[in-house]
């Protein structure tokens, strides 16, 4: 009925987005852990790094993990899709973290 | 020692409920909440359902940051980024005051809904969080601990409304830990327009709002929503997908907004505005069969930190108000009673949900969730036919309608057997009679 049509997933710069936000950042005391980053390395799918909203989960080149939680949402997503149970997660220190102006 | 009647965690929708209920009531109430005030934590769509928050705070409308009524609801199907194929529902009987839904912003509401619970006389600590529950020898939960310096405050009884992660219950074994396949990811981004631009865009007059509910392929195969809102002058724009789903494919969940934002359905309604907040989080849709349970010995649970979420319906506060509410309401009346906050005595939370529309509701959707991920193609077969099957019938080129309508029979018949298309509709039939 249609010409098949392809999807072109769009290229998103994620970090402009978190620029709109507000944060109070706990520097130096980061509230998402990898418990054993060797683990990472046996991991092919690596979800955290899809499906983490703020892309503070990326994959190194040599199969290792670089995660940096500056710009982190606090949703917890990374906790539940890892299936390792590889994630050290708890809410940042009261007050700190993102501050939603809207939410 | 400090010791208080109840100890709330959590100043979302079902907290503020509860603290605000137990205040007015005057037993001694304390607060704790994480964010540097209650609402920079927390998000929403959102709609606000006024039912709920009036059986709390009767006359709210006079002082509540409300956006707009709802006066037309739209349900859009989507493909990924061409067609969309819709239903539009404007009353003038729903558009009528008092108005049944808003729109609000919930760092603004949250924010006007603890200033209640203040005045009612609960005490708010904000910028805390607790990071576990402090039990006796025979398990009983007699308070928190918090991550300040002599951080242990002790309660009679301990709500947990500390939302859709629910950590502190599942740590403390009180619940079972979530799984992905009960729980959303929502990422939502707020845009800002004039009022003007807005009201011209949707067909709007005065404080008339309009909100669109979005289903189809724009989730990409994934069991999901999307949603876009109309405030005074922003529009909140969002998308959720199953996390089950989402961690088995590669699209990010900032490239599904995008695409949601891009699709030429959206676009021009969102053209020139200024993004000033992007936003994420969890949304726990597994319903009736994933409830835990909800209370025991000094403790209850309510809102999203119990799963009380009809993701049919997409209510969400509500239940968390009503449910803060009704918990609140039975600590009160056994306090009148003189009994202690035991689980055989705190039972009576869960006899007063079952009696109310909150079980009812969420029993009456309980196959929905299993149904879904068993059967995508329904947000994923259809949709995309529907657009195919309207542009068909509405391109004038010659070609006879009966031919037409042959073809489009003929595209269903490819994607489902005769058979398959039967089942689908005795299954959906089913699921959401
Ligand atoms: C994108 C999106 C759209 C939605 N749309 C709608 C809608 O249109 N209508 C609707 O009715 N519902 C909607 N919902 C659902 C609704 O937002 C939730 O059901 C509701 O917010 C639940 O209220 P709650 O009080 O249980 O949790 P929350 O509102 O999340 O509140 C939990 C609070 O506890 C605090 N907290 C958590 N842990 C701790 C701790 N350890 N110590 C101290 N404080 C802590 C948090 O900071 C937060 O303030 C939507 C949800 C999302 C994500
Ligand atoms: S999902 Fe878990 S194990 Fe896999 S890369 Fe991420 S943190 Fe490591
Ligand atoms: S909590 Fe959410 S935003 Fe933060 S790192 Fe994990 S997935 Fe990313």
């Amino acid at each position: 009925m249609n010409a098949v049509h392809e999807f072109v997933p769009p290229a998103v710069n994620v970090e402009e987005k978190l620029f709109q936000n507000r944060y109070r950042v706990d520097a130096g005391r980061p509230h998402i852990k990898v418990n054993n980053p060797a683990l990472c390395l046996t991991c092919a799918l690596k979800p955290c790094t899809v499906c983490c909203p703020a892309g503070c989960w990326r994959a190194e080149e040599g199969g290792g993990i670089d995660l940096v939680v500056d710009g982190c949402l606090e949703c917890g997503t990374c906790r539940l899709v890892c299936d390792a149970g590889n994630v050290d997660w708890n809410y940042p220190r009261g007050g700190f973290g993102v501050l939603f102006k809207f939410g | 020692m400090e010791k208080f009647d109840v100890i709330v965690v959590g100043a979302g929708a079902a907290g503020n409920a509860a603290s605000y209920t137990l205040a007015k009531a005057g037993l001694s109430v304390l607060q704790i909440e994480r964010g540097e005030s209650p609402g920079t934590k927390n998000v929403q769509g959102a709609i606000l359902y006024a039912d709920a928050l009036e059986k709390i705070i009767p006359d709210f409308r006079a002082s509540a940051p409300l956006e707009r009524h709802v006066a037309e609801q739209r349900m859009w199907l989507m493909d990924e980024d061409q067609a969309c194929t819709g239903m539009t529902y404007r009353d003038a009987r729903f558009s009528q005051e008092p108005y049944n839904r808003y729109t609000i912003i919930r760092a603004r509401f949250d924010r006007w809904f603890s200033d209640q619970v203040r005045a009612a006389g609960a005490l708010v600590v904000c910028e805390t969080t607790v990071t576990e529950l402090l039990r006796d020898a025979t398990g009983k939960v007699t308070g928190v601990r918090t991550e300040r310096e002599h951080g242990d405050i002790y309660a009679d009884c301990v709500v947990l409304a500390d939302g859709a992660n629910a950590l502190l219950g599942s740590r403390a074994g009180l619940r079972p830990e979530i799984k992905t396949a009960d729980m959303a990811l929502a990422v939502k981004e707020v845009l800002f327009l004039p009022k003007e631009t807005i009201d011209a865009r949707f067909n709007l007059n005065g404080n008339q709002g309009v909100v669109i509910e979005i289903a189809g392929n724009i989730t990409h195969g994934m069991v999901g929503t999307g949603f876009l809102y109309t405030n005074k002058d922003s529009i909140s724009v969002g998308i959720g997908c199953m996390l089950s789903d989402m961690k088995r494919q590669t699209l990010t969940p900032y490239q599904l907004l995008e695409g949601l934002k891009r699709h030429p359905t959206v676009r021009p309604l969102l053209d020139g505005a200024e993004m000033k907040e992007y936003s994420a989080h969890l949304i726990p849709e597994g319903g009736y069969k994933t409830l835990p349970k909800l209370y025991g010995d000094g403790w209850l649970i309510v809102g999203d930190s119990a799963g009380f979420v009809n993701a049919v319906h997409r209510e969400g506060s509500n239940l968390a108000m009503t449910t803060g509410r009704m918990a609140a309401e039975s600590l009160i009346a056994l306090r009148a009673a003189g009994k202690p906050f035991v689980a055989a005595q705190l039972a009576d939370y869960k006899r007063r949900l079952d009696d109310s529309f909150v079980m009812e509701d969420l029993k009456k959707y309980e196959d929905v969730p299993d149904f879904l991920s068993a059967q995508s193609h329904f947000l994923n077969v259809y949709p995309r036919f529907l657009g195919n099957a309207a542009k068909e019938f509405l391109t004038v080129d010659g070609v006879s309608k009966r031919a037409k309508q042959q073809k489009i029979m003929a595209e269903l018949r490819s994607k489902r057997s005769l058979l398959g298309l039967l089942g689908d509709a005795y299954r959906f039939w089913r699921a959401f009679r």
